[in-house]
């Protein structure tokens, strides 16, 4: 790896890390006790500064050394976590961000800040702690770094004269235990009765379980002066320990420290009828009640490690860069194209071997594109923790009081369509915060909880993802609706009676109810963009809002935006793809049965009247249309709407290839798609197609009126 | 430099030759509804799709006769700071050639039939002028936004 890469690998997993550590900020905020949650703290900021120190960014390492300081001092107890602590750390944190973002380009971090933010957090620290910190932990530190904590049983068993060489064991345990977290048990059956007793001997020895970041020589350097004199076992409970499957048993343990002969275990086995050997070994006093103690902590030291690195295990996985994931779609994508020619040209060529064989590459390629497209989900939760932060702060600045409740966090989405969603969610919440959600004394007042909840959900629907955003305030003001609509010339007769109809208007480019600008929120961006944004995921979105109760947001997106299943038809030769996500049915419709029908554009099916569109008319296509058109029935936006077609074909798996810049203003078309005899189809967006034939519609019956 | 040539009509034409990417037989051609005449449409390029422009509507010249010598070049464009594959379609690829800066002279404000914005220069080889073409003005978007008539001020001022 060059440098390049490991900065490159640096900068992802402390993104990553940082991430974490927001969501644990958050935690801690709500549960300041949880030792649990100040550990997933203190150890997100070690390994961020270990790492950085590590590739050369020691301004990083430096200024997060400054806020680990005090979490090491919040997990030794010797300070508390207040919510002023939690800001300044998630303040910290931004600034650690930005640190990194400038190392990779981005805008440098003003020094002031930091020095703001470093004088804030000691000035939290009990004093004599914040002056002593910047020496002792620097030391700490300095040791600790990159390495990893390994939990070692050490017995020492110092020479009966040791009194005599002047030497003080006490002094040698207490260095042990600064060592790191160490639970010392004295074991004292070797002391004799009182009166074969010679006060100025040692009889006792100890066992300590140690867990330290340090290796077993620094744990030797302890007893450097005695150690060839005493006797030292020091024995790592680690992976090695592990496979060797010794350590899992209590026996095994004792025997290995020398506190039991096989001998002895075969007899009290043999005799044992309770299932508890410890309970046998003391009974039939072979061992002492300390021996055992030591015996126990290191099995429960074992069964400990055993199980975290089952959970390792479980996790493996590796790191890919996305590109490498992006070109194997699209080499999947390309896989398809040609698979769906092998079809066809084995269907034109009566060779049932080669049938056989593309059956089976048939579905071998089906197979891959599931697995492949699969690669590229991610559970949406990974950016539920950024909202937390925002509503959380938005809540700070608009003096409101609001929880972010979210659900489905598993949920899985294209990797493409989770970033691009970012932005439109951020705005959602902003909105719902700001325009929807009461203050405090309001909610009161209107007999609600003061504190608001807002609900970010999202759930699969069949080839679907349906994302919810639902907050529980003030609701949207119908009146300043219809006001601004009238206003702004968009306001028709239908909306009085069709309520869906007018708040939908809020999605209508530069529509804004709120009169005033304010700094969160209408900043002159309206919903129009948010809803640009979900219609470019070909996704769709609707608003349904009670006065008073709340307003929801839902979302509907594809799951994945590379490959769709399609339902290709035909138009005067020319062939196109729909959506079959969309799709409902397929209906006939004679050429007699639209003379009869009174309005031109309705259509009825099963005494439903529909409105439809014919594509030959809309594409300007040549040709006359067949005496029997097909017509294919879409749900287009709530509403089922009519496609008249010269001929359906059939399904299609369909691998979209954006039109480019080129056909960039293009409206009605999604992309093209390569067909198995390798011609080019397009994709049809249905609902701009449907927008513009309901405008035309206004239009000419605006002409006719 | 290197150009490679082409004929439209009578007239021959030069891209800069590090501009092009490949020469294909015309082939089936997907019209795109809505878009201008010169826009023929999307083909498929190896499983890439790939827009075709009729070079002879884009320079205003008479409709061509599809004949055995009727090819694609495929270029690299850049289209508003990104590149973007195009193929123009063109009656038949001449010849790669060497030209030196000095054999080139500036566009002639006058007596060309097409748009000056899109010549580069002019070349003269063995007595027969050659037009070398600003491939990345022809393929412009405002050029594509105003014949689709949704050109505002700004590519009128182009013009």
């Amino acid at each position: 790896m060059s440098m390049d890469q490991y900065a490159e690998t640096f900068r992802e997993e402390t993104l990553e890390l940082l991430s974490e550590l927001e969501v644990s900020l958050l935690e801690l905020e709500q549960r300041p006790d949880d030792a649990d949650v100040i550990d997933r703290v203190f150890r997100a900021l070690h390994t961020i500064k270990g790492s950085a120190g590590m590739i050369g960014f020691d301004d990083i390492s430096t200024f997060t050394h400054e806020v680990e300081t005090v979490f090491e001092l919040i997990r030794s107890g010797g300070m508390e976590v207040t919510s002023e602590l939690v800001n300044l750390t998630l303040t910290a944190r931004d600034i650690i961000k930005s640190m990194m973002e400038m190392s990779f380009g981005g805008e440098p971090v003003a020094p002031e800040m930091m020095t703001r933010l470093t004088a804030g957090l000691r000035a939290l620290m009990p004093a004599e702690t914040a002056a002593a910190s910047d020496v002792a932990s620097d030391v700490g530190a300095a040791v600790n770094a990159g390495s990893e904590e390994t939990t070692y049983h050490i017995r020492f068993r110092p020479p009966a004269n040791i009194y005599h060489r002047g030497i003080q064991p006490l002094a040698l345990l207490q260095e042990l235990t600064r060592l790191g977290r160490c639970r010392l048990i004295a074991q004292t059956d070797s002391v004799p009765e009182l009166d074969e007793l010679d006060p100025e001997l040692c009889y006792v020895y100890w066992d300590a379980i140690l867990t330290t970041g340090h290796d077993e020589d620094a744990i030797r350097d302890v007893f450097i002066f005695i150690e060839d004199d005493c006797e030292l076992k020091i024995l790592a409970i680690n992976d090695d320990l592990l496979d060797s499957g010794q350590g899992e048993r209590l026996g095994d343990i004792l025997i290995q420290h020398g506190d039991l002969t096989q001998q002895e275990l075969d007899q009290v086995l043999q005799e044992q009828a309770k299932p508890k050997l410890g309970e046998a070994l003391l009974k039939a006093g072979v061992v002492s009640g300390s021996q055992l103690d030591v015996a126990l902590e290191v099995q429960a030291e074992v069964k400990k490690r055993q199980k975290q690195r089952q959970v390792v295990d479980e996790a493996t996985s590796i790191r890919v860069r996305s590109e490498k994931l992006d070109s194997l779609v699209d080499l999947i994508g390309e896989l398809v194209t040609v698979q769906a020619r092998l079809s066809q040209a084995t269907a034109e060529d009566d060779n049932p071997v080669l049938a056989e064989i593309s059956e089976d590459v048939e579905r071998l390629t089906w197979e891959m594109r599931d697995h492949i497209l699969n690669i590229r989900m991610l559970p949406i939760g990974t950016t539920f923790s950024r909202y937390q932060r925002l509503v959380r702060d938005l809540c700070r600045d608009l003096e409101k009081d609001a929880e972010l409740v979210t659900d489905g966090a598993d949920t899985e989405l294209d990797k493409t369509v989770i970033e691009r969603l970012g932005d439109p969610l951020v705005h959602l919440i902003r909105n719902a915060l700001d325009h929807g959600m009461e203050k405090p004394d309001e909610r009161r007042r209107a007999g609600k909880p003061e504190k608001g909840t807002l609900h970010l959900s999202a759930s699969h629907s069949g080839a679907y993802v349906i994302l919810e955003v639902r907050d529980d305030g003030a609701g949207i003001n119908r009146e300043a609706v219809r006001q601004r609509a009238k206003k702004q010339n968009l306001w028709t007769s239908e909306m009085e009676n069709n309520d869906s109809e007018l708040i939908n208007l809020i999605f209508h480019p530069g529509f804004s109810t709120v009169g005033a600008v304010s700094s969160v929120s209408g900043r002159g961006v309206g919903m129009d963009v948010v809803k640009q944004a979900i219609d470019a995921l070909r996704g769709s979105i609707k608003v349904s809002s009670l006065e008073g109760v709340g307003t929801t947001f839902t979302i509907k997106l594809p799951l994945t935006l590379a490959i769709i299943d399609g339902l290709l038809v035909e138009v005067s030769d020319e062939k196109f793809i729909l959506p079959l996500s969309a799709v409902e049915e397929c209906i006939e419709l004679r050429r007699s049965d639209v003379v009869n029908a009174n309005y031109k554009t309705l259509l009825q099916v099963r005494g439903e009247l529909l409105p439809y569109l014919r594509l030959r008319e809309r594409f300007e296509l040549p040709g006359e249309r067949p005496d029997i058109e097909q017509v294919v029935i879409a749900e287009v936006q709530g509403q089922r709407v009519g496609f008249a077609v010269d001929q359906v074909i059939g399904e299609h798996q369909t691998v979209i290839k954006a039109l480019g810049q080129m056909y960039k203003h293009l409206r009605g078309l999604s992309g093209a798609t390569i067909l198995g005899d390798g011609t080019v189809a397009l994709i049809l967006d249905l609902p701009p197609l449907v927008q513009e034939a309901e405008i035309c519609e206004r239009e000419m019956v605006a002409a006719q009126s | 430099m290197e150009y490679l040539t082409f004929k439209l009509d009578n007239d021959e034409f030069a891209v800069d030759v590090l501009k092009t990417r490949e020469i294909v037989d015309l082939r089936a051609v997907t019209k795109v509804p809505q878009s201008p005449e010169f826009m023929l449409g999307v083909i498929n390029l190896r499983g890439s799709v790939v827009p075709v422009i009729d070079l002879r509507l884009k320079f205003g010249m008479a409709k061509g006769e599809v004949t055995q010598s009727t090819s694609i070049v495929v270029m690299d464009v850049l289209v508003n700071g990104e590149t973007v594959v195009v193929g123009a379609m063109v009656d038949s690829v001449e010849e790669v050639m060497g030209l030196d800066d000095s054999q080139i002279e500036p566009p002639p404000r006058i007596g060309t039939r097409l748009n000056t914005e899109f010549i580069r220069g002019m070349g003269k080889q063995d007595e027969q002028f050659l037009i070398i073409l600003d491939i990345d003005r022809v393929f412009s978007t405002d050029e594509l936004l105003m014949v689709q008539g949704v050109a505002e001020t700004s590519s009128a001022d182009s013009i």
